[in-house]
């Protein structure tokens, strides 16, 4: 019954206690539920409307869904990209006093897509490339925070689209453990290893879905291993320079800052002769460029939106550049004479389709292709109605993406061994199995 | 299949004044299901995650048969971590699933069909494989996930709390899988644990860990009847052994108003005038004289019972279980007195040192 519901929660939300908690997951009625499509999961794992927002929701054990709350907001602490810890629920019951299992609540990232979302666009080898290179960079986050992740997946993170590429949001972090001293090797291998054959797996799954066109899952899930050793290479890599190429410390600094990290150290060592000086960067922080963003226009946008954004800033003091206007004002006079005015340009239905950020940004490339074909250049104002007419209304909604998509099933594992009769199912393959292993 | 050996081996973490495992010395045989148990800190699964290469070894070594692998990289110890990650795939068959990796791993088509064949005979799958995961059972769903790990024909499998997600029924019914498979498949196992029950159950041997340091290593049996010190004497076995300090007098042990025989030559080993002495809760019987004891509670479970009581000794209240006939026993209120039922039935550990004396 309601009256013994047991709930944490990060912040006061009546409108839980109104969610039907004397029912499992599974039997929740359609009003409650919010038809978002999912990824591959061992519990059930629904979504369902809470006010004005959608929550996910997950059958799990107490412990385990205390462990994850706690271990999420650790980790939204650091500042690492991931699903905000919504509530825990337990002591449920049904109307017969059965015990229920504890639910964690996480909310749902809006403008996020799980990875078999792709499916309406057909996952193509760019776009699976484009995933795992946000995954690459997410593990690689993770990782200098001390963070073990134990079950790296497509299916446990979340994408926002970012300026043509994809920012990566860790969504399960069930097996996730947070060191303070620095992660071993071994570890991180081993979270490489988990995701190269996960990533492979998931694949291989939407191939055999008839879903996913061109790809090639052991090359696409070889990626992840060759990005992130790439990535961790940059970041961390001590270099030796001659003393007399001092330079080659800037631009070390410069490069890293180009992969959207900021440099909280460096050390710095010369050897006993004073011939060579050894640096090293340490502890690295993502975003730098939308951190530089917010600072000039207060936009809160994914790191390679902001990439884009800030080019046009650059773009616009260039053209615009007078004696005592700095870059703070002319970053502001970007804000409300370019950006603003053509995202109010983009009719009301459609502002759920993109976030305003990345509808600027296919905008800008719009524009180019438009100015391109036209041989000229194209006004802002007929770029933004031409896309608003021939590209954001035939997108999908993407705020919180609902209806029309398939969703997946959730695979129970947790469940007791049947004795009576095993249930085939309709789509059972006919022929002989080793055709297909 | 192979060995695994443990030498000396020490992890310290950085910052840590004492080693998380200090100097573990352990030989696990070809074949053996090897449990590591004990309390929360007591580095039992540090030293898994050591001799899967997650953790570094700060002193001594690891090896996986004749090679030392303390410094390989984890994916090249031939080590299968099991449970860590048991998502199916909807769309691929229970072969396809099965084998997966193995295709991405460059094995043959030939070779994958047989190696998928041969796990799923063990798993009793094989009628299965044209299946997709969503047409089994919650069971057959767990042992795809096992055949995952078989068909890598690792030479060791490492399970670090595997069923710690499982509601308390289906742990009992999916030990006991795990435990029989194993011995059907016979490959060398490490499993972490912090239930001594499970770790009792299923493990051929069982290695009892505190402090970072290994206590001993026996089969259940032994751990049991054998005890090699007081820590071990109170782990191992639910309820716990009743532990009571008590004095040494002529002829043995002082035990409310009787003595308990034993010898001089064991007593003499003891340091000081007192010793710890255990005794299982169904090797204490009611009788005529010895401890007394009143008694709070009785669980009565059907096949047998548990009486828990109070004894006074030295003016301090001390806990007492006794287990005792489902029908015939004292009831709560009653002041009994026990005994223990035979001379077999008494351990004894020096008050200091918690070393087994007898």
């Amino acid at each position: 019954m309601s009256s013994q519901l047991n709930i944490t929660a990060a912040t006061a939300e009546p409108a839980l206690l109104d969610l039907p908690w004397h029912l499992p997951l599974e039997d929740w009625p359609k009003e409650n539920i919010a038809a978002l499509p999912k990824g591959l999961s061992r519990h059930t794992v629904r979504f369902a409307h809470l006010s004005d927002h959608v929550v996910a929701i997950k059958e799990t054990l107490f412990d385990l869904a205390k462990r994850e709350y706690d271990m999420l907001r650790k980790l939204e602490k650091l500042d690492i990209p991931c699903v905000e810890a919504f509530a825990i629920i337990n002591n449920r019951t049904d109307e017969n006093d059965e015990e229920l299992p504890a639910v964690l609540i996480t909310r749902h990232l809006k403008f996020s897509l799980p990875y078999r979302a792709m499916w309406s666009q057909g996952l193509r080898e760019q776009t699976a490339k484009r995933l795992v290179d946000a995954l690459a960079l997410l593990l690689v986050r993770l990782h200098l925070v001390g963070f073990f992740w134990g079950d790296v997946s497509l299916s446990n993170t979340l994408f926002r689209r970012d300026a043509g590429k994809f920012a990566a949001y860790l969504v399960d972090a069930e097996t996730g453990q947070l060191y303070d001293s620095r992660l071993s090797n071994g570890q991180r291998e081993n979270d490489l290893e988990i995701a190269r054959i996960n990533i492979a797996g998931e694949l291989m799954d939407l191939l055999a879905s008839g879903k996913a066109v061109e790809i090639d899952p052991g090359k696409i899930s070889q990626r992840i291993v060759d990005k992130y050793h790439e990535l961790w290479k940059e970041l961390t890599e001590t270099q030796t320079i001659l003393a007399s190429e001092r330079w080659r410390i800037s631009r070390r600094v410069q490069q890293l800052n180009d992969l959207g990290f900021d440099i909280e150290e460096l050390t710095m060592d010369q050897s006993p002769d004073g011939a060579t000086v050894r640096i090293q960067p340490k502890v690295v922080d993502a975003g730098h460029h939308a951190r530089r963003l917010i600072l000039l226009t207060g936009l809160d946008v994914e790191e390679n939106q902001a990439r884009r954004l800030l080019n046009d800033i650059d773009e616009y003091r260039l053209s615009h550049a007078r004696t005592g206007a700095d870059e703070e004002v002319l970053a502001h006079e970007w804000l409300s004479d370019v950006f603003e005015p053509v995202i109010r340009a983009v009719p009301m239905q459609y502002t759920g389709k993109l976030e305003p950020a990345e509808i600027f940004h296919e905008i800008l490339e719009h524009r180019w292709y438009a100015s391109e074909n036209a041989g000229r250049d194209v006004p802002m104002v007929d770029a933004v109605r031409s896309y608003v007419l021939e590209v954001l209304s035939n997108r999908p909604d993407e705020e919180a993406l609902l209806g029309g998509m398939q969703t997946t099933e959730a695979i129970m594992l947790a469940d007791p061994v049947p004795s009576g009769l095993i249930v085939v199912s309709e789509d059972d393959e006919e022929g002989d199995w080793r055709d297909k292993v | 299949m192979a060995s695994v050996s443990f030498r000396d081996a020490t992890r310290i973490y950085p910052g840590g004044t004492k080693p998380a495992v200090d100097k573990l010395n352990l030989e696990v045989k070809d074949g053996e299901f090897l449990v590591l148990v004990g309390p929360s800190g007591c580095g039992k699964s540090t030293s898994l995650r050591m001799l899967a290469g997650l953790e570094e070894v700060n002193g001594g070594g690891i090896f996986i048969g004749e090679r030392e692998v303390t410094d390989v990289p984890p994916k090249d110890r031939d080590i299968a971590m099991v449970f860590q990650n048991y998502a199916l795939y909807p769309h691929m068959t229970v072969a396809e699933n099965m084998g997966f990796a193995l295709k991405i791993a460059g094995v043959s088509k030939e070779e994958r069909a047989e190696r998928v064949l041969d796990a799923a005979k063990l798993l009793d799958l094989e009628p299965y494989l044209n299946r997709k995961p969503k047409a089994l059972s919650g069971g057959q769903r767990q042992r795809v996930a096992m055949g995952r790990a078989i068909v890598r024909k690792p030479q060791v499998f490492l399970m670090d709390e595997p069923l710690s997600n499982l509601d308390a029924k289906l742990r009992v019914q999916t030990r006991t899988q795990i435990a029989s498979l194993q011995r059907r498949l016979g490959v060398t196992t490490v499993y972490v644990t912090h239930d001594q029950v499970e770790a009792m159950t299923m493990g051929d041997r069982v290695a009892v860990l505190k402090d970072g340091l290994l206590q001993q290593v026996d089969t259940p049996r032994k751990l049991y009847d054998r005890p090699l010190n007081v820590f071990v004497a109170g782990f191992i076995g639910s309820p716990a052994m009743n532990l009571v300090q008590l004095e040494i007098v002529d002829g043995g042990v002082k035990f409310g108003d009787a003595v308990l025989p034993i010898s001089k030559d064991i007593l003499s080993k003891a340091t000081g005038s007192r010793v710890t002495v255990g005794i299982r809760p169904e090797k204490l019987t009611v009788s005529e004289h010895g401890l007394e004891v009143e008694v709070d509670v009785v669980e009565e479970l059907g096949s047998d019972g548990f009486l828990y009581g109070r004894a006074q000794l030295d003016g301090a209240e001390q806990n007492v279980v006794i287990r005792v006939h489902a029908i015939d026993h004292p009831m709560a209120g009653d002041k009994i007195h026990l005994t223990a039922s035979d001379s077999e039935a008494v351990h004894l550990f020096d008050v200091e040192s918690g070393l087994r004396l007898n």
